[in-house]
């Protein structure tokens, strides 16, 4: 294959400490990670791990302090404030709370059409667009002239992916993209990732601490813990039949929707903790 | 902890040096007029006017002239009037003291009565709650100046209760001296209280509606506890820099209460101080007032830091 | 974020998008509140009889003439009389306005360009320019005030503009603070990320997200400082600062003041006509606010849910009749919230529910379906707004609905109990962890405060805490998540409650916490032969600790079953549905990465 679309090496985020003449707190410790064109790369941990700061580190929203990222084999770790806005047509994201990431004070059509009018198009082609792309994940030509408060967080969430996918980007950082959403409507939303990629053959990069979510979406999968990334390999083998000591205890910890089978992953579960506890504790860390 | 208080008081120190220092520039460019006034007419010849800048030093770079000041002040010497050749340091603080009997005794009734109602009209609502927000209402609809004059008159001219004027200093007559703060301090009051018991409303309602009020109910504590200390406490700090800051326009307030009531204060005697132009004692008026402000904004801030235990880890 | 907070946003149900409510703009909505056109019908009126006081008045402000000495209103040519320099009131009152209204602008107006500018500088750029612009509002909060007008009168030469225009500087530390917290506040919501994303310059997201949520505070600042710059120019006039060629509202008071006992009436004009600008103003502000941020908060009673009156609550049968062999029993419960209207609308809908002693019931639904409300009806700390229309809820055989607070109180922390979701806001933030503690166990036992605090440390050691000692001196930020939600768990147990009610107590823990804390509770209930409310949308955590399940659906509980059997053989196709929604370990996405690359939105 050639270069991949986004090649992330030895990744080092660090922001200041709190207080007076505080040192810096490392929240990424050297992490790699690459996505190929079209692909899904699931990104999991818990909370603290950094796998919400490596999406803002891609995203620009935050300066790494080491490392490289690399977009289509050009270096983007330090773009410059044009350059960056010039890669908005490549990168774009999909954000955890569909309550916040949606101006409460503009229009469905307004947020839609904003970012295509800034990239030039004419307020008419946008307006064409914003049309095929409501359609695109299933809402009404109507809510042009809604606020997102009129919305359900279903809803607002396929908004936010409209917007995602206005300029046409290659890549979208999702963030917890589906954790704030209900069951059923989680399922849909997720489904219309998958459809989406099938389209248009955007690559994703899915972060969540969801064990669950990341198998259904993702082609790949790749485990974070406290800013190291532990384990990454095929989306069935990592969460189904992990390598790493870390990997095995979250999938026993999640509880699966079936008494019987959950019943048999607690038991094995207190059973390693037992002997984790009588035996060396300290060696896995 | 005393890290802290010293870093504050030093920034409060910077402050102060600054406005006394800005507003000595401020007034600089109107050093000719004050001389030409002080010699009156027909006396201001050229050669007059530049022996009396000579005499009072004002011909030298103003930063000199700052520093001289700011150097006597240091030493605990704040001048000469210019006209009753008084020494400053005792005729501001004779004058401070009255108008802060009236801004203290003001400031305590506001507080007793504004926590009260605003602690009852936010858990209980009802006729309380009414209550507060008609009188905020009110006081804030009328003028505190306009206020102060129908005292004036319905107590003093229509009633005869109290004198309409004048001070009676607290060391002389205490009787005296209530009877010639009370008018002064009740019109003070009811913008005091407009203004706090509507913001300790507003802050105990914030934190009634936090989670952990819920939680505290489900075990079993009552509601007295629940309301006097958890919620007071955490409605306490917002509450606090609102009072603060009320005690500033309470000031302000006493300036033209003194001037309606005729009270020998501090912003008569600023007032008087300017018009002359009695350079001495406007730095001496300003940097006591600007110490004021300082030492409240400081005291907040630690009384804050005590209250919040977050804030304490400075 | 609790049930309650998302009951307005989330009832839409997800299909249709349903037409929300308040959806009229904020100015239409002001223009709808009869206070606000009062005002602004007074306030135009005010400009506009300022703007033509040369043309009504046949006098000029400083016209004095001896024959108008004193004259009494209605006096020819002096419609309201003449002061007693036999200057014309009328004149004078309007050219009053006129220096007033001249005072609010360049007050406020310089207070606003002044705050805002560098409230959104200092807010939206980094925390190195913030201390800077905070130092400079500093210095500028330190100046004193109305003392600093007085004292600068050598240098304003009694020029009110020149007065004014200060003021406005020492009136901007407030416009800033404003600006700034809402900048700060807004800054780092995801909605503002999301436009810098897209490509947005800073300018355009200044201007465009961050200005449209920092405009309606400041807007209302404007309001109320227009008002305050007019009251400190009437009181500086008032004392005698100032040109006193210079016709104003403050002059004119101190004039009539001192002919307060002879001519009342040149008091009572300038008097009336300042009451009413400034009142105006702050009327208008209030409205400005009620329109911009909705109506103000309203008291948050502590007390026992309302009754709706002539509702029928209680039993249906007599006490306890059909409740053996249960704790806690909910029948028919039904519960209202007032919408905007007036009406009363159901969110809770006919609940029934039996709670067998140490069996764990798992409450299952989605946002909006009514399972946090029936919790809190148990406990009886539903909001103060929320209204039980019918039904019963018995505890232990006595029925809870209609006791009042006090009465409630004797049943909490001893016979009924509460886990909440969110540990860290479900702690006060103010006292120690083992103080909450202490004073909970006081409250439903008695017991001295040592024994209390006895009682507490082998409860900490008991809920898994490592280290009590420092926990019980620790205060809430200093512990993790998990820890405080062990720390809640202790206050819950603390006096052997026979019901606990957890409402989705691990929701907010990561995975590994959250197995932790399932298990501390299955082993707590054993060992105390609690009965357990356990409230969640999460089947995983069902399936971990409950034995039966009731799933709940827009305010009605569709299905009521053992666990096994619900996931086995579900029978309302809500449940089915819901089931069927799982992302189970089975589904694995089999197609590979996709292969072409067809942008969206070209038709293609």
């Amino acid at each position: 294959m050639t270069t991949p679309l986004l090649e992330v090496s030895d990744l080092r985020v660090a922001f200041p400490g709190r207080g007076f003449r505080a040192k810096p707190v490392e929240v990424l410790h050297g992490v790699d990670l690459s996505i190929a064109s079209g692909e899904a790369v699931g990104v999991v941990g818990e909370s603290g791990s950094g796998k919400t700061t490596i999406g803002r580190a891609i995203l620009g929203l935050v300066k790494p302090s080491g490392g490289r990222i690399a977009f289509a084999g050009q270096d983007i770790t330090a773009a410059p404030a044009k350059a960056r806005r010039a890669l908005a047509r490549e990168i774009q994201v999909v954000f955890q709370d569909p309550y916040t990431s949606l101006n409460p004070a503009m229009e469905i059509g307004d947020i839609l059409t904003e970012p295509l009018v800034m990239h030039g198009a004419t307020a008419k082609d946008a307006r064409a667009r914003v049309r095929t792309l409501l359609d695109q994940v299933g809402l009404p030509s109507d809510a042009v002239r809604r606020l997102p408060r009129e919305f359900s967080g279903g809803q607002r969430q396929r908004v936010a992916i409209a917007r995602a996918l206005a300029p046409g980007p290659k890549l979208i950082v999702c963030d917890e993209p589906v954790s704030a959403l209900d069951l059923s409507t989680q399922a849909r939303v997720l489904d219309l990732f998958i459809d989406i990629q099938r389209r248009t053959g955007v690559a994703y990069m899915f972060i969540s601490h969801d064990l669950a979510v990341v198998r259904h979406v993702s082609h790949r999968v790749s485990v974070l813990y406290r800013g190291d990334m532990v384990e990454t390999g095929p989306a069935d083998k990592v969460t189904s039949a992990p390598d790493h000591p870390y990997t095995q205890k979250l999938l026993l910890a999640a509880p699966v929707s079936d008494p019987v089978a959950q019943r048999a992953r607690r038991e094995e579960r207190q059973r390693r903790a037992q002997a984790e506890a009588a035996g060396a504790p300290a060696g896995a860390a | 902890m005393t890290l802290y208080v010293l870093r504050r008081l030093a920034i409060g120190l910077v402050l102060a040096v600054l406005v006394t220092f800005i507003t000595y520039l401020l007034l600089s460019p109107s050093f000719d007029d004050i001389v030409v006034s002080k010699l009156g007419p027909t006396g201001a010849t050229p050669e007059a006017v530049a022996a009396v800048k000579t005499d009072l030093g004002l011909d030298r770079p103003i930063v000199v002239q700052y520093l001289d000041w700011l150097g006597g002040v240091l030493h605990g010497d704040f001048g000469i009037s210019y006209f009753t050749s008084q020494p400053v340091g005792d005729a501001v603080a004779s004058r401070l003291a009255v108008t802060l009997s009236i801004v203290l005794v003001a400031l305590a009734i506001s507080v007793v009565v504004s926590v009260t109602l605003g602690v009852l009209a936010a858990y209980r609502g009802g006729a309380v709650d009414r209550i507060v927000q008609s009188v905020s209402l009110i006081g804030h609809l009328v003028p505190s100046l306009l206020i102060a004059i129908a005292f004036v008159y319905i107590f003093a001219v229509k009633l005869g209760w109290l004198p309409a004027t004048g001070y009676t200093p607290l060391s002389e007559d205490p009787v005296g001296w209530l009877k010639s703060i009370t008018i002064p301090v009740i019109a003070l009051v009811i913008g005091g209280i407009a203004n706090l018991s509507a913001q300790i409303r507003g802050a105990m309602i914030d934190e009634l509606h936090k989670d952990y009020v819920r939680t505290l109910r489900t075990r079993g504590i009552g509601t007295r506890s629940i309301v006097l200390k958890h919620v007071l406490r955490n409605a306490a700090g917002p509450a606090l820099t609102v009072l603060s800051l009320e005690f500033l326009t309470m000031l302000g307030g006493a300036l033209i209460i003194e001037s309606v009531f005729a009270l020998p204060g501090y912003g008569q005697f600023a007032f008087t101080s300017s018009l002359q132009g009695d350079i001495p004692v406007i730095m001496g008026i300003t940097l006591f007032g600007t110490l004021l402000v300082v030492g409240v904004n400081l005291l907040t801030d630690l009384v804050n830091g005590w209250l919040n235990p977050k804030a304490r880890v400075l | 974020m609790t049930e309650v907070g998302v009951l307005d946003a989330e009832v839409a149900p997800e299909p249709a998008p349903a037409p929300g409510p308040g959806r009229r703009s904020p100015w239409r909505r002001l223009l709808q509140d009869p206070q606000a056109i009062v005002t602004l019908v007074v306030l135009v009126a005010y400009v506009v009889l300022g703007l033509l006081a040369d043309v009504i008045a046949s006098h000029g402000p400083n016209e004095a003439s001896l024959q108008a000495y004193n004259a009494p209103f209605g006096t020819d040519g002096h419609p309201l009389g003449a002061d007693s320099s036999g200057r014309d009131i009328l004149s004078r009152l309007l050219h009053s306005i006129n220096t007033s209204l001249v005072s609010g602008l360049i007050g406020a107006g310089v207070a606003l360009l002044v705050g805002v500018t560098f409230g959104l500088i200092g807010g939206y750029y980094g925390p190195r320019l913030r201390s800077g612009t905070e130092w400079v509002f500093a210095l500028i909060q330190t100046f004193p005030g109305l003392l600093l007008l007085i004292v600068l009168m050598p240098i304003t030469k009694g020029d009110y503009r020149f007065t004014m225009l200060i003021f406005g500087f020492l009136l901007a530390p407030g416009v800033y603070r404003i600006t700034r917290n809402q900048v700060l506040g807004v800054k780092n919501e995801l909605y503002v990320d999301a436009a810098r994303v897209s490509g947005l310059t800073d300018r355009r997201i200044l201007g465009r997200h961050i200005l449209m949520a920092v405009r309606g505070p400041v807007i209302i600042a404007a309001a109320f400082m227009f008002g305050t710059a007019i009251a400190v120019q009437s009181g500086l006039a008032f004392l005698g600062v100032g040109n006193n060629q210079v016709p104003s509202f403050g002059a004119m008071i101190s004039e009539g003041f001192k002919n307060l006992y002879s001519e009342p009436m040149q008091f009572v004009w300038p008097s009336l006509a300042l009451g009413i600008l400034t009142a105006a103003l702050v009327l208008l502000g209030n409205s400005l606010r009620d329109a911009l941020q909705g109506a103000r908060r309203k008291p948050a009673k502590i007390a026992a849910p309302v009754v709706a009156p002539g509702a029928a609550v209680g039993s249906a049968s007599p006490a306890g009749a059909d409740d053996a062999g249960a704790v806690l029993v909910v029948e028919d419960l039904a519960i209202a919230y007032p919408t905007p209207s007036g009406e009363l609308r159901e969110v809770v809908d006919g609940v029934s529910l039996r709670l067998g002693p140490g069996e764990t019931l798992g409450l299952v639904g989605e946002s909006g379906s009514g399972k946090t409300q029936t919790a809190f009806a148990t406990l009886g700390v539903l909001p103060p707004e929320a209204v039980v229309t019918r039904g019963s809820i018995r505890l232990e055989g006595r029925e809870v609905l209609g006791l009042s607070e006090r009465e409630l109180r004797t049943l909490r922390g001893r016979s009924i109990a509460y886990v909440p979701q969110e540990p860290m806001s479900n702690l006060n933030p103010s006292f120690t962890v083992g103080a909450q503690l202490v004073e909970g166990v006081r409250a439903s036992t008695d017991v001295s405060r040592a024994e209390a605090r006895e009682r507490v440390m082998a409860l900490l050691t008991r809920v898994g805490i490592p280290d009590p000692e420092r926990t019980f001196r620790s205060y809430p930020h200093q512990i993790s998540g998990g820890m405080a939600q062990r720390v809640l768990i202790a206050g819950a147990v603390a006096s052997r409650p026979k019901v606990l009610i957890a409402d989705e107590p691990t929701t907010a823990l990561d995975v590994t916490v959250q197995a932790e804390i399932l298990d501390l509770l299955r082993d707590l209930q054993s060992e105390l032969g609690m009965a357990v409310l356990l409230v969640t949308h999460n089947f995983g955590v069902v399936a971990d600790i409950c034995d039966r399940i009731a799933v709940m659906q827009e305010g009605r509980v569709v299905e009521t079953g053992e666990t096994t059997e619900i996931f086995t053989a579900p029978q309302h196709p809500y449940t089915r549905m819901l089931l069927g929604a799982i992302l189970d370990e089975e589904t694995v996405r089999t197609d590979g990465p996709a292969a072409v690359a067809v942008p969206l939105g070209t038709d293609a």
